[in-house]
């Protein structure tokens, strides 16, 4: 029986730059996690039944293009919908800190800002997960 | 890089050795300024014969917000205007697409149609102002609007200037922002570059980008090769066209990053210019010296500015400028303080003007060409990023062109290894990063931005539901029956886009009938 941390990496949104999404993605690896990256453009529902699928634990979202505030209701709202509210959501990007702290009041773990440490990020997840199992 | 131990190498992993003395450059043969190769720079007496455009990317929200923008750049010294376009747009959706929810005017102007472009441009001469648009898979369609607004003033194209960036291989590579398949968008920019050549010969058609590449984290190295192995591509696309080399060559025009590592970023530029210069006379057997001259438009690095004490920012850009200068650069974007945040607030962006300003006029830089140029130092950095970069050309020349190479993912995966490598420095503290990894400050009082509300989608749906009601839809439809029949075809669809765009085809419209002809893209991603 496999332990590891299972997370969706998602990068949803018209935005291409994936050069967070791809390093999150590998460090996360790198710290032992199975890691699912979902590729460029997923919207909300791609996102959702994609981790319905692969059965994560965690979703990470990456998103640097200000549509957070567009994007991450709708993919908490879906989650709500298919009863899979217990997933571990964290946004990472260009978020400023009053979009967050409303992110943080949808549900949002955590929202990781420009400059946070590969480190705080694995040690987030680890831990939040560990609480919820 | 900082390291004070006795080994040091830099980013794109060349060691840098303690000293570089009269033996590190023996043999090195450094012809003049303005001579071939031109690693000294393309003209002689470079900036003391003319400064290089200081040209600030910027757009935001509507149209008519840019353009009041772009008004107050204008009245404050800037010399040219790059415009910078929404996801929306730059992906070929209009306002109304069901995907540009939230995305509308967020990262750039929202253009949907001819009528936004005119708006665009309102009271902006186009025969007087250069004007570069930073689009890649839609570039013929947002070029045929620039074009027709020209016609609307009355400007002759002759008179047009300007640069179209209409590089899809970096988007593949990098930035991601294509719609269809590479060969199909090899051809739409060769359409481009065959059209411009023949009707607005002052255009550049194209801006071959390291920029993007390295914003995704390569090394200077790879920007290096990557870019100019993408524009060896295009001139193969041209001559497979038919055009000859001469014709089309002098137009092409580059795109580079300036980067933190001073004086790498110097001498990648001079490396650069000793490249094309070759590979265009020997490779291509261009026979006009315009062809073999390498001109480039810079910008400072957007991924090197940080969200934790953003006033240092400004001397980042302001050592990224000076380096693309030393560099020997023709055009200039320098970031604002506030860039990590969001789109920049008038007030940072008039202090990124004046950075340029401060470089040109009081420093002194300017007054000779290639002031570092017979340094030990910069010179064996030179050769040395030149012979590395020959090293990535020669293998994607193996594996049969750019588009094999990115077919299997080659300067995708050496991109996100550099990205990856350069990140774990950060973490381990071997590269330091003032105000992140060192020097942290707690509580940092918050800075003011730009923000941008809801309005403008609002706006920009409403002017489209308006102009749809109001057009010859009839004329409309025509026109692009047309252009898909030329699509299907192989003539040059140059002429039937610009037909689409002065019915008032939008955008979306256009972008979709060529979707219908060529499909779409999806990237296997590379991790």
């Amino acid at each position: 029986m496999d332990h590891r941390i299972r997370v969706l990496v998602a990068k949803p949104g018209l935005d291409g730059h994936d050069r967070g999404a791809k390093v999150i993605a590998r460090a996360l690896r790198d710290a032992g996690m199975e890691v699912i990256y979902t590729g460029l453009r997923q919207t909300p529902e791609m996102i959702v039944n994609a981790a319905l699928q692969e059965d994560v634990q965690v979703i990470g979202l990456s998103i640097l293009s200000g549509a957070h505030n567009a994007i991450v209701p709708r993919v908490m709202q879906l989650l709500k919908e298919k009863g899979i509210e217990d997933v571990l959501v964290t946004v990472g990007g260009i978020i400023p800190d009053e979009d967050a702290a409303q992110l943080k009041k949808l549900g949002v773990a955590a929202v990781f800002q420009p400059g946070a440490s590969l480190e705080s990020i694995v040690d987030f997840i680890r831990s939040s997960v560990k609480q919820i199992a | 890089m900082a390291k004070l131990t006795s080994e040091v190498t830099n980013q794109s992993g060349i060691p840098i050795d303690p000293v570089y003395t009269a033996a590190s450059t023996r043999g090195l043969e450094l012809p003049a300024p303005g001579e071939f190769p031109y690693t000294r720079g393309i003209h002689r007496d470079m900036y003391r014969g003319r400064l290089w455009t200081m040209r600030q990317f910027s757009g935001f929200a509507t149209p008519e917000e840019t353009n009041r923008r772009y008004l107050y750049l204008l009245s404050q010294g800037q010399t040219g205007l790059s415009v910078a376009f929404d996801l929306p747009t730059l992906m070929g959706y209009d306002a109304d697409h069901a995907t540009s929810e939230g995305e509308v005017g967020k990262c750039g102007v929202s253009i949907s149609s001819l009528e936004d472009m005119e708006i665009l441009f309102s009271g902006i001469p186009l025969g007087d102002v250069t004007v570069s648009m930073t689009i890649n898979s839609p570039a013929p369609i947002l070029w045929a609007m620039y074009l027709a607004v020209g016609e609307k003033q009355g400007v002759d194209w002759s008179r047009m200037s300007g640069t179209l960036q209409n590089d899809i291989l970096k988007e593949y590579i990098a930035q991601k922002e294509y719609i269809f398949p590479p060969r199909p968008s090899m051809r739409l920019v060769t359409d481009v570059i065959e059209y411009s050549t023949q009707r607005v010969p002052r255009f550049n058609p194209i801006s071959i980008s390291g920029y993007h590449i390295r914003e995704a984290g390569s090394t200077a190295v790879q920007e290096l090769a990557f870019t100019l192995r993408d524009g060896i591509e295009y001139v193969d696309w041209a001559l497979e066209r038919g055009l000859p080399v001469d014709s089309f060559a002098p137009r092409l025009s580059f795109f580079f990053n300036a980067h933190n590592d001073f004086f790498e970023e110097i001498a990648k530029y001079r490396a650069a210019r000793k490249i094309w210069a070759e590979v265009m006379r020997d490779r291509f057997g261009a026979q006009d010296e315009k062809s073999w001259k390498l001109r480039t438009h810079a910008q400072t690095a957007g991924c090197s500015l940080t969200w934790q004490q953003p006033y240092n920012n400004i001397v980042r850009t302001t050592l990224q400028a000076l380096a693309a200068v030393l560099g020997g650069a023709q055009s200039l974007h320098t970031n604002s303080l506030d860039e990590a945040y969001a789109l920049p607030s008038e007030h940072a962006v008039t202090i990124a003007l004046r950075t340029q300003q401060v470089i040109a006029y009081e420093s002194g830089v300017a007054n000779v060409p290639d002031p570092l140029g017979g340094s030990y130092f910069i010179e064996s950095l030179t050769a040395e990023m030149e012979k590395r970069a020959n090293d990535y050309i020669r293998r994607i020349d193996e594996m049969g062109g750019m588009i094999p190479a990115i077919e299997r993912g080659f300067p995708q995966t050496e991109i996100a290894n550099a990205s990856y490598e350069y990140q774990h420095t950060i973490e381990t503290g071997e590269q330091k990063i003032v105000g992140v990894n060192a020097f942290v400050e707690q509580n940092e009082p918050p800075i003011e931005l730009l923000h941008i509300d809801g309005s403008s989608q609002q706006h920009q749906l409403e002017k489209l539901r308006n102009l749809k009601s109001r057009r010859a839809n009839a004329k409309v439809a025509t026109s692009l029956d047309a252009l898909k029949r030329a699509a299907e075809g192989r003539e040059n669809t140059m002429p039937y886009i610009l037909d689409a765009v002065r019915s008032y085809a939008t955008l979306g419209e256009i972008c979709d009938a060529f979707r219908e002809v060529f499909g779409t893209y999806t990237e296997t991603s590379v991790l």
